[in-house]
């Protein structure tokens, strides 16, 4: 009972973290802009938090580093499960622009399980919307029934 | 009263990027703020060795994606003086245009989150809302939304057509409206004021002393700007830097909210002044030597070194960047203040911290 009404709550109402790993904030902006007037995601119950311990949603933008690496595991080790990972833009993906360079690792799914991977560079905010979505799907089925259930 | 050490950072709510403070603080005072960097870092400047000189403006185009035209123009000015080419008029109004157009989108976005980190969230959304009209421009002529990815070397990519120039107009009449509309709100409201007149203040001579850039700089009373240089088209356009003297947080966020109506009118001059002709000419050879270059971004001067040693590659390139010089002079702003207030000035500097790791 208790497990059917938190799986509602998350699919109903994602609380997202989100974590710039050595992005070019091209990413950054765009995940902002998902949250602000034009697309507005907070009117679906998407808000955006500030505590991992709060979150169901980790949406990391950027490369990995050696020194972020340490942050983000820590990150999503703090997350209570089942958490879905997200990961945005072509450098989240694979490294991007940037996979040759001296101090990257390569995509997020070099130090922790990725869920969606959002293309793009950078990753318009429809892309971020549509990856959260396809991303909710795998929390459970919906029935396409709002709140019932 | 013993004093302790607060981590501030590298994942917190305010602060879209990771940036490390230890902060010492005796009950709720910081006695000492500092900086631990390098969350960000990769090694971008080490890529001229995988990628070759036209290669590599796609590249610093990602140096930060706020300001990304303008850190490719940089790049590009910096080759086309190595190259001894010179851009064609219509290339250096375009470049103009939509460097002031990122600008503007820049500004809004940081006054936007200047207000989220006072809690402030209204006139957050009202700011995002106006910004995605520039957005929309930028998508309308380049493309994209973000990294508009127009720079060449020796010029620009695309043109922009008439209907294309009263649509910018048009949006542009719009924005100007809405901004001076929250002028209101964001220079003379009670609860801005009390959250940032005198918090943070950086004197003159510190700022000076400690080689603030951009914003900061202006904010405290110096009049320089490296648009005063006159690169691309900027020597044939009116413009006075804008500058306040009171040094605090409220003097650099009125910089910013004047420097965005300034910018208005310089995309406004530049789009009656376009002339005709040629994107760009072409860039051949393979050049030798070193170069420099300077240009104004939203954050402060932004300075490119590159040099070259007769090959397609580059031999080193070396990107100085705003807020690198901007985080000394934070060091100097937060001892004195309250915890709450630690937020807001950290911000007031603007910090682009992809900018400052590269």
């Amino acid at each position: 009972m208790l497990g059917k009404l938190l799986n509602l709550g998350q699919r109903k109402s994602p609380w997202l973290l989100h974590f710039d790993c050595g992005s070019c904030n091209g990413c950054d902006i765009e995940t902002l802009a998902c949250l602000t007037p034009l697309y507005d995601v907070e009117r679906f119950g998407i808000i955006n938090v500030g505590n991992p311990k709060h979150a169901d949603l980790l949406v990391v933008t950027g490369t990995v580093n050696h020194r972020n690496a340490k942050v983000l595991r820590k990150l999503y080790e703090q997350m209570p499960e089942p958490r879905l990972v997200l990961a945005v833009g072509a450098c989240g993906c694979s490294g991007g622009v940037f996979r040759d360079a001296s101090n990257v690792v390569g995509g997020v799914d070099k130090v922790i399980p990725v869920d969606v991977y959002v293309p793009g560079c950078p990753a318009r905010p429809e892309a971020i919307i549509d990856g959260v979505v396809a991303g909710l799907a795998k929390l459970g089925p919906d029935n396409g029934q709002g709140g019932q259930s | 009263m013993k004093t302790s050490i607060l981590p501030f950072g590298p994942q917190h709510p305010v602060l879209p990027e990771p940036i490390h403070l230890s902060l010492t603080i005796e009950n709720e005072t910081v006695l000492e703020a500092r900086p631990a960097l390098g969350y960000v870092h990769r090694g971008l400047e080490n890529l001229v060795a995988a990628r070759d000189m036209h290669q590599m403006v796609q590249v610093v185009e990602r140096v930060c994606g706020i300001c990304s035209m303008i850190h490719a123009m940089c790049y590009c000015q910096a080759l086309e003086e190595m190259l001894d080419i010179q851009a064609p008029p219509r290339a250096e109004y375009l470049r103009v245009i939509w460097s002031e157009l990122h600008r503007i989108h820049s500004h809004l976005l940081w006054l936007g989150l200047f207000a989220d980190a006072m809690g402030f969230e209204s006139l957050f959304m009202q700011l995002w809302k106006i910004r995605e009209r520039v957005m929309d421009i930028n998508e309308a002529t380049a493309g994209n939304r973000v990294i508009v990815s127009v720079n060449v070397v020796g010029g620009v990519r695309r043109d922009i057509d008439e209907d294309q120039v009263a649509m910018i107009e048009k949006e542009l009449v719009t924005v100007e409206r809405e901004v001076k509309q929250l002028s209101l709100t964001l220079l003379t409201d009670f609860t801005v004021k009390k959250r940032t007149k005198g918090k943070g203040v950086l004197t003159r001579e510190q700022a000076l002393e400690l080689g603030a850039a951009g914003p900061t700089l202006r904010g405290s009373g110096v009049a320089q700007d490296m648009r005063q240089l006159g690169y691309a088209a900027f020597k044939d356009l009116d413009f006075e830097p804008v500058v306040e003297t009171g040094g605090d947080s409220w003097a650099r966020a009125a910089v910013r909210f004047k420097e965005t109506l300034q910018s208005v009118d310089l995309v406004r001059q530049a789009l009656a002044g376009l002339p005709q002709g040629d994107l760009a000419v072409k860039a051949k050879g393979k050049p030798e030597g070193e170069a420099t270059a300077r240009v104004e971004q939203p954050r402060g001067e932004v300075l490119y070194y590159i040099k070259a040693n007769g090959t397609k590659h580059l031999d080193r390139l070396r990107i100085r960047t705003p807020t690198f010089a901007n985080i000394p002079p934070l060091t100097v702003m937060l001892p004195g203040l309250e915890l709450a207030d630690v937020p807001v000035v950290v911000l007031s500097i603007d910090p682009c911290i992809s900018c400052t790791e590269r």
